[in-house]
């Protein structure tokens, strides 16, 4: 397959921005959709739709059973071992706070400890505060270096015997500092203390293996692997799942109801109460179709080329600053520019139709740590070429010009 | 859409070496404006006189060419003023962000309302508004008392 190429499958690319053709480069933000994902999500509401679960009538029993080829799907992309460690949520914030709040509820107490770092998305930060506000537990960041790479020594020191949970994320999506989850995993179980890992930027971008990783949580959204928005997947080693108590409740999550007493569904419908994303859930099997299809050994490639060659390029222009250098690097590059605000950088840039980032990106803690208020970010896909990064360097240069950098 | 009509040589200007930085002597009014979307910071000072007029008028702040452009301007234009005459000013600024191009004011000679006119160019890009409103906001904030931090997710 010529990756190149890859581009022509997403119908967004023949429109034009401003007059120009989209240099899209948020894909951390959010993905783009291939023309496959597209027509399915049209498809299943032309001529399949039905709700799933109790219905007998065909369009449900057929719905039903696409919904769970989804969860198989799933399961075999992260390499889980059990279609049931798969739950459906909206996205990957729902699944964080799932956890937070439910093994929150079951096991911290005053005075427990969290331990995040100081790279995560507020997503992995905020459903953790609201255990510090509900059961006074304490917070721990691990540090991070000028590079932006986690001290895992530094994470070994602050485990104690209080240590309830880790936290952490896979990449970074300021940075783009793979975090060695193996390693973490390894710390933490020695001590019997549960690790959850934040993988929204890792899924579209490298292979992840859940039981390699030996991780006990790991949350992703599905609008940022080329999926429709609306589906959040979150990863749980069953034993959790069963042990856990249920989180929303409702519809589909019972297994009997009295006027007083409930008992609850088996897994997976513990968790996944109500009327579910159901168009979106089935559509995102075709996402993995299209990971497949190209092949993640192939992407993973591509990927790296792109921004490789991005890094080059950007480090020669004068007055920029790429943020952090970690060992280990995703296709996230923050960078500044010295005279010029991230902002005025994303509005000048979207005068060619190149599409960044601009601002905190949900990562206030990072910002603060860096001393930055804001950087621009660009975010590579499986769709970007070098010609995108030479239209990109070209506009940065247009950003100098407009003001009158030397 | 034009960026030089965003980015004229007059913001550019202001935004790279913004006028009145810092806290003014003996002011006895102040208000904090925040952006939550980006992250721009504002803080005003004020010295208001017995009768309700603007002695002194400056800030501190972070933020875009737009933004520090903005809050530069605006501590040009307020000296002197009252608190009506800067609701006025405030409130013709706003109507050309939003509405027409044009500065109506009878609080602003010529000079002053081709220097404000200059950020008409924000009009065209609605998601630069914000940078352009919240130094304004905040001072109308530090007139009134300044108990609250200005947030541009709940203003207009």
């Amino acid at each position: 397959m010529d990756i190149n190429g890859i581009k022509s499958q997403f119908p967004i690319f023949s429109k034009k921005i401003n007059g120009k053709p989209l240099i899209y480069l948020d894909s951390s933000n959010s993905s783009q959709k291939p023309l496959c994902v597209i027509n399915r999500l049209n498809d299943f509401y032309r001529n399949e739709f039905s709700n799933i679960g109790r219905s007998i009538h065909s369009l449900a029993v057929n719905a039903t059973n696409k919904f769970e080829e989804t969860r198989v799907s799933v399961k075999n992309f992260i390499k889980a071992k059990f279609k049931e460690e798969i739950i459906f949520t909206k996205n990957a914030t729902e699944a964080i706070n799932l956890i937070a709040t439910t093994f929150g509820q079951q096991n911290i107490k005053e005075g427990d400890e969290i331990i995040i770092t100081e790279l995560e998305h507020h997503s992995n930060y905020v459903p953790w505060h609201f255990l510090r506000e509900t059961k006074k537990a304490v917070i721990k960041f691990v540090p991070i270096n000028e590079d932006g790479d986690v001290s895992i020594d530094k994470l070994k020191k602050l485990i104690t015997t209080k240590t309830k949970i880790i936290a952490v994320t896979h990449i970074s999506n300021v940075t783009g500092t793979i975090v060695p989850i193996k390693e973490i995993v390894e710390i933490a179980h020695k001590k019997n203390i549960p690790v959850l890992v934040d993988g929204c930027q890792s899924v579209p971008h490298i292979k992840v293996d859940v039981e390699n990783l030996d991780c006990d949580f790991y949350a992703f959204s599905g609008h940022k692997v080329y999926g429709p928005t609306g589906v959040g997947i979150l990863y749980a080693k069953k034993k959790w799942l069963e042990k856990l108590p249920p989180y929303i409740g409702g519809g589909a999550m019972i297994s009997e109801v009295k006027k007083d007493k409930i008992t609850y569904a088996e897994l997976p419908e513990k968790y996944e109460a109500g009327t579910m994303p159901t168009a979106e859930v089935i559509t995102f099997s075709e996402s993995i179709k299209f990971i497949n299809s190209i092949g993640m050994d192939n992407l993973m490639k591509h990927e790296k080329e792109i921004t490789n060659y991005a890094l080059e390029k950007m480090k020669k222009i004068n007055s920029v600053k790429i943020i952090g250098n970690p060992k280990n690097k995703a296709g996230v590059i923050a960078f500044t520019i010295k005279g010029i605000h991230p902002h005025d950088i994303a509005t000048i840039l979207d005068e060619e139709a190149v599409a960044i980032r601009a601002g905190h990106h949900c990562c206030q803690i990072f910002h603060e740590k860096m001393n930055l208020s804001a950087t621009a970010r660009v975010s590579i896909g499986v769709y970007n070429t070098k010609d995108d990064i030479d239209i990109l360097c070209k506009a940065i240069e247009n950003c100098r010009k407009i003001f009158d950098l030397k | 859409m034009d960026l030089k009509q965003l980015y004229q040589d007059i913001i550019l200007e202001h935004g790279k070496s913004p006028r009145n930085l810092g806290k003014c002597e003996g002011y006895n009014r102040d208000a904090k404006g925040y952006n939550p979307l980006c992250g721009d910071k504002v803080h005003i000072y004020l010295k208001v006189n017995s009768q309700k007029k603007v002695e002194g008028l400056t800030f501190e702040g972070e933020g875009c060419a737009i933004s520090l452009a903005s809050a530069s301007i605006m501590t040009e234009l307020i000296q002197g003023k009252s608190y009506e005459e800067t609701k006025d000013i405030m409130s013709a600024f706003l109507n050309m962000i939003k509405n027409t191009s044009e500065i109506q004011s009878e609080n602003l000679n010529e000079d002053q309302k081709i220097k404000l006119m200059s950020l008409s160019g924000v009009k065209q890009f609605p998601m630069r508004v914000k940078c352009a409103t919240l130094s304004w906001h905040t001072l109308v904030s530090a007139i009134e008392g300044g108990k609250r931090e200005v947030n541009t997710e709940v203003i207009d």
